[in-house]
């Protein structure tokens, strides 16, 4: 069956509508390719009896671009084979623009990366008009760029500065925006109507040249050779590196390919960009994020942890206990996901207060024309701020957003399940504390679960579910039911302290705190962490945790260890806090000093007391060391949580590092990170940072196992 | 002795502001440098025919100043049509590299009279029109980690820990001795006014000097080169200098280099051809070298390449008496003074490019007269002329009065 119906009326207009078989979607996959031969072929035999071409799908999406899975199959030494793919997609699109023939995209639903460049390649870009369509280049945010002309022609299309945001940024948009934009050029009200449309201006024999073959053509704006345009390419390079410090190379290619597109012609343009493309589609990054970003985040997006044989559960009401940061944020993204909340904490001020973060968030998004007033209204009046926690009686699921205090959370769990029912899920915050202890204040142990939120809950995604020792596959099943409800994304972990998260990003801050004690620069430990792809540098990070937070965690865990007679080992990180906090009185950003100075009326930067105090006069590490230490000493960890069982699979792995930690997105995540690197060299390179650094950075078994047998970190089939 | 290049003679346009409201805006540079050659004929009652080859510095070839300007003006100044010429660009080092050329093709004995210069007319060919890979095509850009200039010198200042203060009083000094020179008329050797042709003044003096320029009027000066850097280039710069964890933005329009209009031109040969032509040579120059450096920080050129030219010449940092370093920006200057150790009392003494201007493709030629006429005023031997060049470079030259 061909992946192209090819359909020519009465009338002389052919309609090609792209139909996958076997698929959801469309592509631009082999299928594909080849009925866009077959009908290019057709066409072009008939184009005597063709009065115009349409171009739509039959599915529910219009095209969803490239086939990823056949893209990151492409070795690094198939550049060959991936230019003349390339080159073979765009060659067919340049065939269809060149017919002669006036040629419609009817875009009936989203048209993404290739199915977008597809409907590029039209003379004329219909719409539907629903804001559920989205439409744009999103490759580089998937570390590839738009490889079928879609730079070529964003780039005739809008010139090369409002081209920018859409190629060097992937921004998206919605048809009515691309009209605005230029992008569309005219709206439908249902899919009958687009194809009337289509038709009628097909018949109303319009020209059939794309404005770049016409004679006399410029581009909007000017070429690079304009003094304002050159004075824009000089500064970009400088912009996209602010944002990228150098780890990714799509954005380069394509602004690079956007500008040496626009010094030549059309065709010549359309191969600099194939040129690139091969570039990017044969390196590692873009592997490393199809892979994780991709891929595993669809898996993750899509429950594919969740238990299997237990029905899916709707969340009506939720009760949130403790109204602060991360209540009136979990509070606010159940309200706006449909979901009655009940907001509780000591006074009904501080729940009230809560609330008031909800109105804050929305305001904002109706000032920006996201949200009408209605919808602001409806979703305000879910929140229920109240003192009572008698008010939780009917909740589906209680979580509990109080001080990481193990009285106080045994306290509240006691009171709520007094007045919930069996059937109540009751949630724990806690970003630290092991949940199976906790759980010894539930009489319901099986109901009993982790969910932890990250700061801030509106824009964080991601929701590490802890399983405790006594929670069921039902209640867990059931909780990843409610994240997606909310859709966020889950991953799943078994409990240990700090679980996976907070114990990776604890090894992140202690071996960033530990280096300055050893007397490297401050600057170069931040840097280091900035330039391998981190957001931001352990000792902004740590300001920001706060430091007193993180030695009064510290103290917790070694109180912990002393009462169940485990050793403690001290971490060399601690000498450097205990001094911060107890000799300097430096506590973090909140108390306005920590490892920065935070000056009323300017930027943030480093305390120049750490120099005095901590640094040695030679010359410290290399970049590339610092770097090793601050990247290794997570992946490792996070490898132990693998051996140990706190982490069941490489995709929540991957996906909660980047989701989470903001690890090196680059890489595909922490244990894409250690695949990528090669994994005997990763083994070698880790032996070779514990000779030098500590036993922190000793291979676990698992590593020294895959090591021998050269095997990648990768999660069976299911 | 006999291989030897010695400077006969040297000309140059007063400065103009480089700027629509400049004096010398109205004018072409191909006329100033017909101009000045044809003084520099007039001076030397030189037969024209007896010159080897014309080399001229020029940083912006393009435009009015494309087309080969070096042949173009020898035209123009009517000059013998057996006399070749052709430009050349090392940057901001232009003019030197000219000055350098020159005495090296002396030397080789293949030739015996070379011209050498520069001309830059910056009002009229703006800098940086000639676009170029290096800052305007992005992924020669990235691969090279290109940093405008003003972003390199506020991370010079930065790592020198040069305070504001300390820059610009760089910059008083250079107003303050270019404005005592100019009063003094230490610059009327060499200064040949620009006159229309109707044979009427346009520009007789350097426009660009401020009388009486204080601390104060400086402090107010905003820094140029915060913007830049915020955009993303002060990262760029981190990649190799990571422990720099914020830029100290010191360089403001008052201590960085003037933007301005003109040109220079020396007569270069062999004794042997002084001798034959009745020309009495003022200078020999006794070694020239040029290097580079990182190019990232950009302007620490000129240490390097002053330690070249010395260790050639035989000399030691001792042996010069004067030093002209060009003032691209004070902390280039200041950096200069420091690395090798020598008194600001030795340094610029009529000023630098901070009060007179940098016409690009000329300053290098420049730095060499001005030199020379202050060797000669102050009865002193031996002087080094250096210049910070793009991407690192560094370009020196030490010449010895005779």
């Amino acid at each position: 069956m061909s992946a192209i119906r090819y359909d020519k009326g009465a009338d002389g207009v052919v309609v090609l509508t792209l139909d996958a078989p076997a698929s959801s979607v469309n592509t631009l996959d082999s299928g594909y390719r080849d009925a866009m031969d077959a009908s290019l072929d057709r066409l072009e035999a008939e184009i005597e009896d063709v009065k115009g071409v349409i171009v739509t799908s039959a599915k529910q999406t219009f095209c969803v671009g490239g086939n990823l899975g056949e893209l990151v199959g492409i070795g690094s030494d198939q550049g060959q084979q991936c230019f003349e793919l390339i080159e073979k997609l765009k060659g067919q699109l340049r065939r269809l623009e060149t017919l002669g023939k006036p040629v419609v995209a009817a875009i009936n639903g989203t048209a993404m990366g290739g199915g977008w460049e597809l409907a590029l390649a039209c003379h004329r870009r219909l719409a539907i008009d629903d804001s559920r369509v989205t439409l744009g280049s999103p490759e580089v945010t998937l570390g590839l760029l738009p490889g079928a002309g879609g730079i070529v022609r964003t780039v005739r299309l809008l010139g090369l500065e409002r081209a920018f945001p859409y190629l060097v940024e992937g921004k998206e948009f919605r048809p009515r925006q691309g009209v605005e934009a230029g992008l569309i050029h005219e709206l439908a009200s249902d899919a009958d109507d687009l194809m009337k449309k289509a038709r009628a201006w097909i018949l109303s024999g319009p020209p059939s040249v794309q404005p770049w073959d016409c004679k006399g053509y410029e581009i909007p704006g000017g070429t690079p050779a304009n003094p304002r345009i050159a004075q824009m390419v000089f500064v970009a390079p400088g912009m996209v590196f602010e944002k990228t410090k150098g780890c990714y190379p799509a954005p380069r290619a394509i602004l690079a390919a956007i500008v040496e597109g626009a010094l030549v012609d059309f065709d010549t343009a359309l191969r600099i960009e194939s040129r690139y493309f091969v570039s990017l589609a044969t390196g590692q990054v873009a592997k490393n994020m199809i892979g994780t970003l991709w891929f595993q985040m669809n898996a993750a997006k899509s429950g594919k942890s969740r238990p299997a044989g237990f029905p899916a559960r709707t969340f009506r009401t939720v009760g949130l206990l403790g109204a602060g940061m991360m209540g009136s944020g979990i509070a606010h993204a159940c309200a706006t996901a449909g979901i009655d909340v009940v907001l509780e904490d000591m006074t009904i001020e501080r729940a009230e207060a809560g609330k008031a973060h909800s109105r804050k968030l929305l305001s904002k998004k109706v000032a920006q024309g996201y949200l009408s007033e209605e919808r602001m209204a409806e979703t305000l009046r879910r929140i229920k701020p109240t003192a009572c926690i008698g008010d939780l009686a009917g909740c589906d699921l209680v979580i509990e957003a109080v001080f990481e205090d193990r009285g106080l959370k045994a306290q509240v769990t006691g009171e709520t399940e007094a007045c919930t029912s069996e059937a109540t899920i009751f949630a724990s915050n806690t970003s630290t504390l092991p949940i199976t202890g906790l759980a010894l204040a539930s009489r319901r142990p099986d109901r009993f679960i982790g969910l932890h939120f990250f700061s801030p809950v509106d824009r964080m995604k991601l929701v590490e579910i802890i399983v405790g020792e006594k929670t069921s596959r039902e209640t867990l099943a059931q909780a990843i039911d409610f994240v997606m409800q909310i859709k966020k994304i889950p991953i799943v972990v078994n409990d240990s302290r700090g679980f996976f998260t907070s114990r990776v990003f604890g090894t992140f801050v202690n071996e960033g705190m530990a280096m300055l004690g050893e007397g490297i620069d401050p600057s170069v430990i931040e840097q280091a962490a900035i330039q391998a792809g981190m957001p931001v540098g352990p000792l902004a990070v740590s300001d920001e945790v706060t430091l007193s937070l993180i030695a009064h965690i510290r103290d917790q865990t070694r109180a912990d260890l002393e009462a169940a007679n485990q050793p403690y080992v001290p971490h060399p990180a601690e000498a450097v806090l205990d001094r911060m906090v107890g000799t300097f009185g430096r506590k973090g950003r909140a108390s306005g000093a920590g490892f920065y100075e935070y000056p009323r009326d300017g930027k943030k930067f480093l305390w120049p007391g750490l120099r005095e105090h901590f640094a040695r006069p030679d010359p410290g590490l290399p970049l590339k060391e610092v770097q090793d230490r601050l990247l290794f000493v997570q992946v490792v960890e996070s490898i132990r949580c693998l051996e140990e069982g706190v982490l069941t699979n490489v995709q929540d792995a991957n996906v909660g590092s980047i989701l989470g930690l903001g690890f090196a997105p680059w890489s595909g995540g922490v244990l894409q990170y250690a695949n990528q690197y090669g994994i005997r060299e990763f083994e070698a390179r880790a032996r070779e940072l514990a000779r030098a650094y500590g036993a922190r950075f000793e291979p676990p078994r698992l590593l020294v196992e895959k090591a021998g047998r050269n095997e990648l970190f990768r999660d069976a089939a299911r | 002795m006999d291989r030897d290049a010695f400077i006969f003679e040297a000309v140059r346009t007063p400065r103009g502001k480089g700027k629509p409201d400049g004096s010398l805006h109205e004018v072409k540079p191909v006329d100033l440098l017909a101009g000045l050659l044809r003084e520099l004929g007039t001076r030397t009652g030189l037969d024209t025919g007896q010159v080897d080859d014309v080399v001229i510095g020029c940083v912006t070839p393009v435009g009015e100043q494309g087309m080969d300007i070096a042949k173009t003006a020898l035209l123009v100044a009517d000059w013998a049509e057996t006399v070749p010429g052709f430009q050349l660009n090392r940057f901001c080092a232009s003019g030197l590299a000219a000055v350098d050329v020159a005495a090296a093709k002396v030397r080789s004995g293949f030739e015996s009279l070379v011209v050498a210069g520069g001309v830059e007319s910056m009002s009229r060919v703006p800098m940086a029109s000639d676009g170029g890979a290096w800052a305007f095509d992005p992924e020669t850009s990235f691969k090279t980690g290109f940093i405008p200039q003003g972003v390199c010198a506020d991370l010079v200042a930065t790592l020198e820990r040069f305070s504001r203060e300390d820059v610009d009083a760089v910059a008083r000094r250079s107003h303050e001795r270019a404005a005592h020179a100019r009063r003094s008329g230490f610059f009327q050797r060499s200064i040949v006014p620009v006159k229309d042709r109707n044979g009427l003044p346009i520009l007789e003096h350097d426009e660009l000097i401020r009388e009486g320029c204080t601390m104060e009027t400086l402090a107010r000066l905003k820094p140029s080169f915060e913007q830049l850097a915020a955009m993303g280039f002060a990262s760029v710069a981190q990649t190799k200098y990571p422990h720099v964890d914020r830029l100290v933005h010191v360089h403001t329009p008052g201590n960085s280099s003037g933007i301005v209009d003109g040109a220079c031109v020396l007569l270069i040969g062999s004794a042997a051809k002084g001798k034959d032509l009745g020309l009495k040579p003022r200078a020999r120059i006794v070694s020239y070298a040029v290097t580079s450096t990182d190019p990232t920080i950009m302007l620490l050129g000129p240490g390097p390449a002053a330690r070249k030219a010395l260790a050639i010449a035989g000399l030691d940092r001792d042996g010069i008496d004067l030093f002209e370093v060009n003032e691209a920006f004070a902390a280039v200057a200041l950096r200069f003074e420091r690395e090798m150790g020598v008194s600001s009392e030795k340094v610029n003494v009529n000023g630098g490019a901070i009060a007179l201007g940098h016409p690009l493709g000329a300053t290098g030629a420049m730095l060499v007269n001005t030199l020379l006429d202050e060797l000669e005023r102050r009865g002193l031997r031996h002087g080094l002329a250096t210049l910070c060049v793009g991407a690192g470079m560094g370009e020196a030259i030490i010449i010895e009065r005779v």
